[in-house]
């Protein structure tokens, strides 16, 4: 019998993590129990996006899309829906101020073009079928059987795509050094060691559709020449290795993976390795040192991978984005695919959009789509009605952009123009109640922690920026340090060997440009204008405010708020950790930070 | 390699295409500043500083990392590169404590330099250094010490140890600014692979690596560095030894680039001349009175020694006097000491170690090649397609040679075979391990030549243009099929064939071998067999190839070379021949003996039977050197008249009727001949102890008593005589050899010398290839000596001991011997290591603890002779090669038991 129904569980790690696994067991057992079992596929999925609204339940061809769902959902979504063909109201996704949900209107999905995500939260990503039904595998059969490794190389050229790891070098470009030398062994690598702070681009390909990256290391493969690759993949994403493993023992049943691959004389194999959870093993020398077993440090470029990479072989790396659109621009032409983006930027770019912003998720938008257009269109602007203060791009490699930039396209070059950077994708917005001072110490901390300790610039340099901007939080900071941290941004910037170092001071130097007369109140005032910094804070309750709610009482983890019900509360300073969890608390205003 | 036109700061420069360009810069006096490279190591990037701008191309780059290409255009000095440079440096001084007022380095450091020069304060941002010294792998090590308040974190020692010495005992720990450097898992250093080097200290440009003898003993700029060669193994190390304002030694440095070791040493050479301080030490000459010595002044002693000579040789004959040579003492003095004997007691009766260590190398290959010498040099192992080591531990008794094995194996230039009873640390990292029974090697080699032979494999046209012979040698090997070497060594056929195979494909192959080829019965026809082998293969006579025995003293070539051999004046020019007897009587102004002399066994056995009244040992040790030292003990005592000349009282010494002191190598100037033939210099550095002498003046005090008329003023005179008598010495003066020696045949002032012998020519003009039978070892095993006992040397001792048990570091690091015993041959004897037991052969027995290590093969066990404790020579046989010589230390049968 022909299946009616299509119910689409989301599957990705953020949407797992809130019983999505115990949901999609629920609908099971519910069509079960309802008899429809036979009427109905139901599909783990990958990501869909949407992760603000998780865990998310789409049935097709409805096009009901369900946000929060709860295992006991299941039952009403079963009987609903799928026996009496009505959409449960109460699950839909409904646009703010919107009595009504139509899925055209979904203004979080409207800007977005999908090609990288073209199958997250469309097929189960452990069904090597369902990626064939989708195209699947086309781009390879076409670079095997009517495709020459030149012109492999013309349709990447052809296409305009650039490395989505963050430097944006054109890939077609990167292939060709490694295609064109002879050499006895070559290998594809793929750097799937995501890492930038609120990043998960990657993530969210892998476990949504990892055929994909797979497909195209074996394009690459047939590319170059070469008969190895290897997945460099950080241990902490146990569900996308889970996936990969799985997608690579199809692909091997099937013939697509190992020896003689679909019946020619090309053959070729993956493996994967984990990484250990270091930062700077994303940058690519680094890596390829820790698959060969060394310490995970950068080495100075060139020689770069492309000609001399692991074991010292060339190599052709590349995140999991680039490869992830590779299948789609050798199957449908590099022509095709230069369609989306700007002149100097083709295609799209998946960004993981976070922060104080009302949709936070997983989009990916045609290059050249601006900031404000995705903080406030896709993203749906600033939550409880707080002010707009700065995105930061990049990650730690990255600056933070002011209102004044909203309006810059993304694009490679666009986003270095004006100080910041693409990055490998993560989007972070700030708003009033962000401290710079804090922001940009944020990333150092990281930074510090991250540095391999190589090359003195990196090695001391974050350590020294990250000591002056904490003494800047505590009100101790001096004029001096504003040209101590430009003077070491310099040297760190010029000098340090690798892309890590050389960009780690870019979110405090960004802070000094953009925000200068903060950091300024910061030294000279003792003042923190966003509350954060806790040295130069104080809570206090305000008497006319307070309603003697006790939920700031009960929030407050060292039990420094007094006050009986009904009754103006009190913060006994000397006790007082400046958390913030009573302003944060209170619904009525009534807590002040000075 | 294409030559490439660069400019530095304006200036052209034509070098090599991809030469770092660091590098050339240095070469070409520009002083770009730099903390983290060494010319050894790969370029690392981590300091920073030697950023330059680059025509061109945009920001600034690390000329460390440069490589040269066409047009290449840099500018290492500007306001940017001055700026960038003042940050990093005041942001590394976060890092280093800037103690220099307390520092050995004061004055002597770069770090300091570049802080002057560019301007950098070493406060401006706030010391990141965790305060007080917190414990390190360093801790309870004696040698070396790590202060990590003075770390900058270059890598060089990492580096050095990784990629250099290929110990890979140390390695950077922890992330970002916690890095620190460190042994994996916080091991102490003396429990680490460390092999006690002192490279890293050596190559540390801020002192926070340092040798802790050497803390606070002077400061590096005040230290008077004397350069000289080292005298434990035939290496031929250059170092440098760093003289203190009271004159004593302070510590050993090494300069890289410098001919043959590159700046390289081993833990003797770093950490091993401690001895030369000793109150030990000999300061006056001593004669006997009863059972003790008295001292003596020069002259009583002198002609003590020349009346009683004289004496013998009136009373007994000529024939009744003999003496040692000595392979640890230079060639001027090895020189004076054969002229003695021969002109003064009128004999050949003049032998050394050699005889125990390379008289079959010198036998086989004068015969096969017509030179006794090692063909190739040092630095082509670097480069070397295939190295097969057989009876060669390398790394612990050529270690800077070993290091240079395993470096070029680790880069993948080299295939590397070994051969070897142990599994000795080459064996590690060989392509393929051979692991033979002791005694077997001839089966082995001719099983090879066999499959060589049979598999088309060898080189027709080298053996038909420059061989003769050929036809006899293949009939002998082609009775010895691998089957039939199996059953006789232990090695399957089929690796056999396989090893075969590796060594004939190879482009060019190396032959490297030591003791464990020459020290048997059948030495001189092991060595014959090697010769035949690379022969075959047409592997002799060009770069990348030849046999290579290594030379195990520091002068036993130099020795060699000099005539200390009872056959041969300097040169290997033979007694018994007339022109050369006339051409030496005529130098000499004597009438000389053409009957060739007595070999150190045969004269130990003249002692023995009184056959030879009169013995003078210049700087031997025979009663813990030779077989079967019972019996040597015995005949010592027998002497009528016993000199022995040295720096210690050694266990020979004590048995003397006159113990005559001498200097050690710092105390004088000398040359030594290293194991690649090259003559190097040996310095006067400290001041000579009490009364001792040089050698050769001692020497010339005796022979002047005995009649001669010997006016020498200065060691290099005497070269200059050695060069005027000794044609492959012909163009060796001190003047030439001052800053990088030469190898020898060097036979005028013009000549270069010599680095590939038989290019084109054999010395003997046809190679001649030998038939070899395998013959069995003397002793086999039997039911009352179950094992085989093969003896050697170990990294951290040296020969009997008399140095390095004066070490404090090598003394320290091992300070007794034991014995090596396969776990299968332990588990049935019920010895578990550090037990002691009971080792025994039918000469004697000796008490030592064990140490089972899976590295020895069942059936074999392994003694070093460094320990008068537990002597290895009290077990060994007496049983002599035929045609060398030299003794079977390599095998006897043995037991052993739990004490």
């Amino acid at each position: 019998m022909a299946v009616k129904n299509y119910v689409l569980v989301c599957g990705g790690s953020a949407c797992e993590s809130a019983k999505g696994n115990d949901i999609y067991k629920s609908l099971l057992h519910q069509a079960e129990v309802q008899g429809v079992s036979n009427d109905l596929q139901i599909v783990k999925t990958g990501c869909f996006g949407f992760c603000e609204k998780g865990p998310i339940v789409k049935v097709l061809p409805d096009e009901a899309f369900y946000v929060e769902v709860k295992p006991e959902d299941a039952e009403d979504i079963i009987s609903e829906n799928i026996v009496k063909g009505r959409m449960v109201d109460r699950l839909l996704y409904k646009e703010e101020g919107k009595k009504e949900y139509k899925p055209e209107n979904i203004k979080f999905y409207q800007k977005q073009k999908r090609i990288v995500l073209r199958n997250c939260g469309l097929i189960d990503p452990e069904s090597i079928d369902e990626y064939i039904a989708r195209d699947g595998y086309l781009g390879l059969e076409k670079a095997l059987f009517e495709l020459t490794p030149q012109q492999i190389l013309d349709e990447l050229k052809k296409s305009g795509l650039r490395g989505r790891g963050g430097a944006g070098f054109p890939t077609g470009l990167k292939w060709s050094f490694t295609q064109r030398i002879d050499a006895d062994q070559k290998y594809v690598v793929c750097n799937a060691d995501e890492g930038d702070p609120g990043a998960y681009m990657d993530r969210a390909t892998l476990e949504g559709d990892p055929h994909s990256v797979i497909e195209a290391m074996i394009i690459a493969g047939k590319c170059v020449g070469a008969d190895k690759g290897a997945i460099y993949i950080r241990a902490e994403y146990p569900l996308a290795i889970k996936r990969l493993e799985i997608a690579m023992d199809q692909a091997r049943e099937r013939g697509l993976l190992g020896d003689n691959i679909l019946g020619t004389d090309f053959s070729f194999d993956l493996e994967i390795r984990l990484g250990a959870g270091a930062f700077v093993c994303g940058e690519e020398t680094a890596l390829l040192a820790s698959i060969e077993g060394k310490r995970g440090m950068p080495i100075p470029k060139p020689p770069f991978p492309a000609a001399k990479g692991l074991f010292g072989k060339p190599t052709v790396i590349n995140n999991v984005e680039t490869y992830a659109n590779i299948p789609v621009i050798i199957s449908k032409g590099g022509d095709w695919f230069a369609r989306y983006g700007t002149e100097g930027s083709k295609g799209t770019k998946v960004f993981a959009l976070t922060g104080k912003i009302k949709n936070s998720g997983l989009i990916e938008v045609p290059m050249g789509t601006t900031l404000r257009e995705i903080v406030f269109d896709i993203g749906g602007g600033i939550p409880n009605g707080k002010k707009f203060k700065a995105v930061q791009t990049g990650g730690p490699s990255g600056g933070v952009l002011t209102e004044d930039f909203l309006d810059t396209p993304i694009d490679f070059d666009s986003l270095i123009s004006v100080g910041s950077m693409m990055g490998s994708g993560g989007m972070i917005v700030m708003d009033e109640d962000d401290c710079m001072v804090d922001v940009a110490k944020f990333y150092l901390d990281f930074c510090v922690e991250e540095s391999c300790g190589k090359c003195a610039p990196c090695r001391i340099g974050t350590k020294k920026l990250y000591e002056i901007l904490s003494k800047i939080s505590q009100g101790k900071g001096e004029i001096e340090d504003l040209q101590k941290m430009k003077d070491m941004g310099q040297a760190m910037k010029k000098a340090s060997l690798c892309g890590l170092g050389q960009t780690a001071p870019n979110p405090v130097l960004s802070v000094l440009n953009a925000f200068e007369e903060e950091v300024l109140e910061h030294i000279n005032d003792g003042k923190c204008r966003a509350g954060k910094c806790k040295d130069l804070v104080q809570y206090s309750i305000d008497e006319s405010k307070c309603i003697g709610c006790t939920v700031c009482a009960r929030k407050c983890p060292v039990n420094c708020i007094s006050g009986d019900r009904k009754v103006a509360h009190v913060i006994d300073q000397s006790r007082c950790v400046k958390c913030g969890a009573c302003y944060d608390s209170c619904k009525f205003g009534a807590v002040l930070v000075s | 390699m294409n030559s490439v036109n660069i400019r530095i700061n304006g200036k052209d420069i034509i070098c090599p295409e991809g030469a770092n360009v660091m590098h050339v810069a240095i070469e070409n006096g520009f002083d770009i500043p730099n903390l983290c490279y060494d010319q050894r190591l790969s370029p690392t990037g981590a300091c920073r500083l030697c950023i330059v701008e680059m025509e061109g191309r945009p920001g600034v780059h690390t000329s460390c990392t440069m490589k040269a290409g066409e047009g290449l255009s840099i500018v290492t000095e500007s306001d940017k590169l001055s700026a960038l440079r003042k940050s990093t440096l005041e942001l590394i001084f976060s890092e280093h404590k800037a103690t220099c007022t307390s520092c050995d380095r004061e004055g002597a450091c770069s770090l300091q330099d570049y802080a002057y020069r560019y301007g950098a304060a070493e406060d401006r941002y706030p010391s990141i250094v965790k305060g007080g010294h917190s414990d390190n792998y360093t801790e309870g090590g004696i040698a070396i010490g790590y202060d990590v308040e003075k770390c900058i974190r270059c890598m060089r020692c990492v580096k050095i140890c990784e990629e250099v010495q290929g110990a890979e005992a140390i390695t950077l720990d922890g992330r970002s600014g916690n890095v620190v450097v460190n042994t994996p898992f916080s091991m102490l250093l003396t429990d680490s692979s460390c092999e006690m080097c002192g490279q890293c200290v050596d190559t540390c440009p801020t002192g926070a690596l340092y040798a802790k003898a050497a803390k606070g003993k002077g400061r590096v700029r005040t230290m008077k560095k004397v350069r000289t060669t080292c005298l434990y193994c035939g290496v031929g190390c250059q170092l440098d030894l760093n003289i203190g304002a009271d004159g004593k030694l302070v510590k050993v440095t090494s300069e890289p680039g410098v001919i043959p070791n590159d700046g390289n040493t081993c833990v003797k050479g770093r950490f091993g001349f401690d001895f030369i301080h000793r109150d030990e030490r000999l300061t006056m000459p001593l004669i006997r009175e009863g059972d003790a010595f008295r001292e003596a002044s020069w002259d009583e002693a002198l002609d003590l020694v020349a009346t009683r000579f004289s004496g013998i040789k009136e009373k007994n004959g000529s024939e009744a006097l003999a003496g040692l040579t000595s392979a640890k003492s230079g060639n001027e003095d090895n020189y004076i000491m054969q002229k003695f004997v021969r002109t003064q007691f009128g004999n050949n009766n003049i032998d050394h170690c050699a005889r125990l260590c390379h008289a079959s190398t010198v036998a086989g290959l004068a015969r096969a090649f017509g030179s006794g010498a090692m063909t190739n040099s040092i630095d082509e192992f670097s480069d070397t397609p295939l190295i097969f080591v057989i009876g060669s531990n390398t790394t612990e008794n050529h270690p800077v040679m070993g290091i240079k094995i395993r470096k070029a194996v680790a880069e993948g230039k080299t295939k590397l075979l070994v051969a070897d009873p142990r599994k000795i640390s080459l064996t590690d990292i060989a392509h393929m391990h051979l692991q033979q029974k002791p005694g077997s090697d001839v089966a082995l080699i001719n099983a090879m030549m066999y499959t060589i032979i049979d598999e088309k494999l060898h080189d027709r046209d080298f053996i038909k243009s420059r061989t003769e012979d050929y036809e006899r040698m293949e009939a002998a090997v082609m009775k010895c099929p691998p089957e039939f070497a199996e059953k006789v060594s232990g090695v399957p056929a089929e690796d056999i064939r396989a090893a075969a195979r590796l060594y004939a494909a190879a482009e060019s192959a190396s032959i490297v071998y030591s003791m464990g080829i020459t020290q048997h019965t059948t030495g001189t026809d092991n060595v014959l067999s090697l010769a035949n082998m690379a022969m075959l293969t047409g592997n002799v006579g060009k770069p990348f190839a030849g046999v290579n025995p290594l030379r195990g003293q520091n002068n036993v070539q130099g020795a060699c070379d000099m005539g200390g051999l009872p056959d041969v004046y300097p040169g290997y020019q033979k007694v018994h021949l007339p022109e050369a007897k006339a051409k030496f009587e005529k130098a000499w102004g004597v009438p000389l003996s053409d009957k060739p002399g007595l070999t150190v066994n045969e004269i130990m056995h003249g002692v023995g039977s009184g056959k030879i009244k009169g013995l003078y040992v210049f700087g031997e040790n025979p009663v813990l050197s030779d077989p079967d030292t019972n019996e040597v003990v015995k005949s010592l005592k027998k002497a009528d008249f016993l000199v022995v000349q040295d720096i210690f009282l050694t266990e020979t010494a004590e048995l003397a009727d006159v113990v005559l002191p001498a200097r050690s190598f710092a105390e004088r100037d000398g040359t030594f001949t290293n194991t690649e033939r090259r003559v190097q210099m040996y310095r006067e550095a400290v001041a000579a102890p009490g009364e001792s002498k040089p050698d050769w003046e001692i020497i010339t005090g005796v022979a002047n008593r005995m009649g001669a008329d010997w006016n020498y003023n200065s060691a290099s005179e005497i070269m200059d005589e050695i060069a005027a008598v000794t044609p492959i010495y012909g163009g060796i003066s001190y003047e030439r050899i001052t800053d990088v020696g030469l190898q020898w045949p060097c036979p005028d002032k013009e000549h270069k010398g010599t680095a590939v012998l038989h290019q084109g020519k054999f010395s003997r003009g046809l190679g001649k290839f030998h038939p070899v039978d395998y013959l069995p070892q003397q002793e086999l095993p039997d039911e009352d000596y179950p094992l085989i006992l093969t003896t050697g040397r170990m990294l951290q001792h040296w020969h009997t001991g008399t140095m390095t048990r004066k070490s404090e570091v090598l003394h320290g690091i091992v300070p007794e011997g034991h014995i090596q015993i396969s776990p299968a041959d332990a588990g049935r004897l019920g010895i578990v290591s550090e037990d002691m037991v009971k080792v025994s052969t039918r000469r004697g027995e000796i008490r030592i603890a064990a140490d089972v290590t899976d590295r020895m093969k069942e059936g074999v066990v392994f003694l070093t002779f460094h320990f008068k404790e537990s002597p290895a020579n009290a077990l060994t046989i007496a049983a002599l090669d035929p045609i060398a010589k030299i003794p079977e230390f390599k095998a006897c049968a043995v037991k052993v038991e739990k004490y």
